[in-house]
């Protein structure tokens, strides 16, 4: 009888509790929000609007007339493309890469198979300030030494290379400890019946990857379409920059125009978020195949 | 035993024919030549280029320095200092206040409390945006005529005070910020770990009259090892090389300096002197331990 009428003291309690830190994290929340709907706010008023009555005020017109304007004034479209030109194939070699790694040192016993996973995880966590400015270099010398200054310097080539390079490490970790889950058996009977490596990777292997290939495809897309640093250093021609590396002049350019630079913040900020909210369990999944399989 | 051992090696290794061979190569040569000509050629080239001057037009230019650019940075750079500090502030912040925020916020969240599917979403949305629209996005908070500049009472562009600009408070505005993101991501990362600890060890504990936090250090902590230690390293990982908030914020001015900002400037500013390989290096130097550490942890199994 006490025991139980303790429980239930101790379940009232609990309860009040929880209710207190629900709503603690309901207004953290919201707080959090607060940033992202003020911009979508600010992109949807005319600038003249808030000259003539100030930030706060009640707005006499709510539409997309920014969108319609940036779209235009910005170019939106020309270097939303230049984005999907450097991710999509990036993503594609990567996971291209990766997986053959992966495949090989999980398949195969060889004796550098650790330290060749090693590298690559290792080259993934380098900071990337020890790599740009000789790589810089390297690019414009290759380009000298081919004849053409622009292969990889100021090309969509080369940015797509160094995102590659870099990312192939954590792809490659990811495949290789979900690889690591699959039985030996099917391997061996691979190698019974003679299949070649080719047929092993491509037939055998390559479909049961499906489930790592997807998460860390968005992850990657994610990844690659919202890193500006590389096309800055690497490409020079404006017309050439992915959106994330143009925002930063066009926010020069715009500085005082803040309404179409809120469109146009929201518009670059889009194929991530719809990609996110469509595809976020394979999202959270890539991140997380990499951490904690340790 | 001997010869077992040797006839399993030549029947595996007669398993291979040519083309196979072939195969396995292209395997592997085709990534490792693009990862070591494209990441660790040029690192180690920094390191070397650290120890020299060079204007960086003809490698016959190329004159050996010893330690001069370091003795630059060590005696001759206040910045250097400052950025220190700055890195410092970051990993103290990121360490005893973003970090264990996420993962409280997770452990909550996780407990299914109402609404923490949109919870979850919320959390995450910032972790998915890039920091090219975090520092617009922040401007329209912080910046002249910026939702905070109206709530203090500087609604105007030209009475605007200055947030980024002011040394009193800019560090906690870009810790702040930082967090944003920041707090989302270790959430996300914990959040994952927790679901596969067993659920009914935390009822026992319940049951047993454990309180919350007890269940948390006990049952909870010792479950989530090995995600703790990746969440560290991870950590300590992203305030050493941050840049790119910086760089979005303040531009190539060293408003706030950081170490990864010197490395960027110092590289292409000052053209006769290596000063940037040296920061650079520096800063491998720091990351080295977290990332052994990450390296140990997770091939924990493979290396014994």
């Amino acid at each position: 009888m006490s025991h139980i009428v303790q429980n239930q003291k101790y379940r009232n309690r609990q309860k009040i509790k929880d209710a207190f830190i629900t709503a603690f994290i309901a207004i953290f929340a919201v707080v959090w929000m607060i940033p992202i709907l003020w911009t979508f706010w600010t992109s949807l008023r005319p600038y003249s609007d808030i000259i003539q009555k100030g930030v706060f005020s009640r707005p006499d017109t709510l539409n997309l007339q920014n969108y319609a304007d940036a779209y235009r004034l910005m170019n939106i479209w020309e270097y939303l493309s230049n984005s999907f030109i450097v991710a999509i194939p990036a993503v594609f070699l990567t996971l291209f890469f990766g997986s053959l790694i992966a495949f090989v040192v999980t398949r195969y016993s060889f004796k550098f198979n650790l330290y060749l996973l090693l590298l690559f995880t290792a080259g993934n966590l380098l900071p990337v300030q020890l790599v740009y400015a000789p790589l810089f270099k390297m690019y414009i010398w290759i380009g000298d030494l081919v004849g053409n200054r622009n292969i990889l310097y100021d090309s969509y080539l080369g940015v797509i290379l160094i995102h590659v390079a870099l990312q192939v490490g954590f792809a490659t970790f990811v495949m290789s400890s979900y690889m690591k889950t699959i039985p030996k058996e099917i391997s061996e009977s691979a190698m019974v019946d003679g299949a070649s490596v080719f047929r092993h990777y491509w037939n055998v292997i390559l479909p049961l990857l499906r489930p790592p290939l997807a998460a860390l495809s968005v992850l990657m897309t994610t990844w690659i379409y919202n890193e500006f640093f590389w096309a800055i250093v690497l490409i020079k021609s404006d017309s050439k920059r992915p959106i994330t590396s143009a925002l930063g002049r066009l926010q020069g350019e715009f500085v005082t125009d803040f309404n179409l630079l809120a469109a146009g913040a929201i518009m670059a900020a889009l194929p991530t978020l719809i990609i996110f909210f469509i595809l976020k369990r394979q999202f959270v999944s890539g991140l997380t195949l990499g951490s904690t399989k340790g | 035993m001997t010869t077992t051992a040797t006839r399993v090696k030549t029947r595996r290794r007669r398993a291979f024919t040519r083309r196979d061979i072939v195969t396995l190569v292209l395997f592997i040569g085709v990534p490792s030549f693009l990862h070591i000509f494209w990441v660790w050629i040029p690192a180690l080239s920094t390191i070397g280029l650290s120890f020299t001057f060079w204007n960086g037009v003809k490698i016959s230019d190329i004159k050996w320095a010893g330690l001069a650019n370091y003795n630059t940075i060590f005696t001759a750079s206040p910045q250097f200092y400052d950025a220190l500090q700055n890195n410092a502030y970051w990993l103290l912040w990121f360490t005893f206040i973003a970090t264990p925020l996420g993962v409280l916020l997770a452990y909550q969240v996780d407990r299914a409390i109402r609404g923490h599917k949109i919870y979850e979403s919320v959390y995450y949305i910032p972790v998915v945006l890039s920091l090219a629209v975090i520092g617009i996005i922040w401007r329209f908070m912080l910046g002249p005529a910026g939702l905070v500049q109206v709530l203090l009472g500087h609604p105007g562009i030209e009475d605007a005070i200055p947030i980024f600009g002011n040394y009193s408070i800019n560090t906690y505005v870009i810790l702040g910020i930082a967090s944003w993101r920041h707090i989302g991501y270790i959430m996300l990362l914990y959040l994952a770990g927790l679901k596969s600890v067993d659920p009914s060890l935390r009822e026992a504990a319940a049951i047993d009259g454990a309180t919350e936090w007890q269940t948390f250090r006990k049952i909870v902590l010792p479950a989530m090892a090995p995600v703790n230690t990746i969440i560290i390293v991870i950590t300590v990982i992203e305030s050493l090389r941050a840049f790119d908030l910086i760089y979005i914020i303040y531009g190539t001015s060293t408003g706030w300096p950081i170490l990864g900002m010197l490395v960027f400037v110092n590289i292409y500013g000052q053209a006769a002197s290596m000063l940037g390989a040296a920061y650079a290096v520096i800063l491998f130097l720091l990351s080295i331990i977290p990332i052994v550490f990450y390296l140990r942890t997770v091939f924990r199994e493979d290396i014994k």
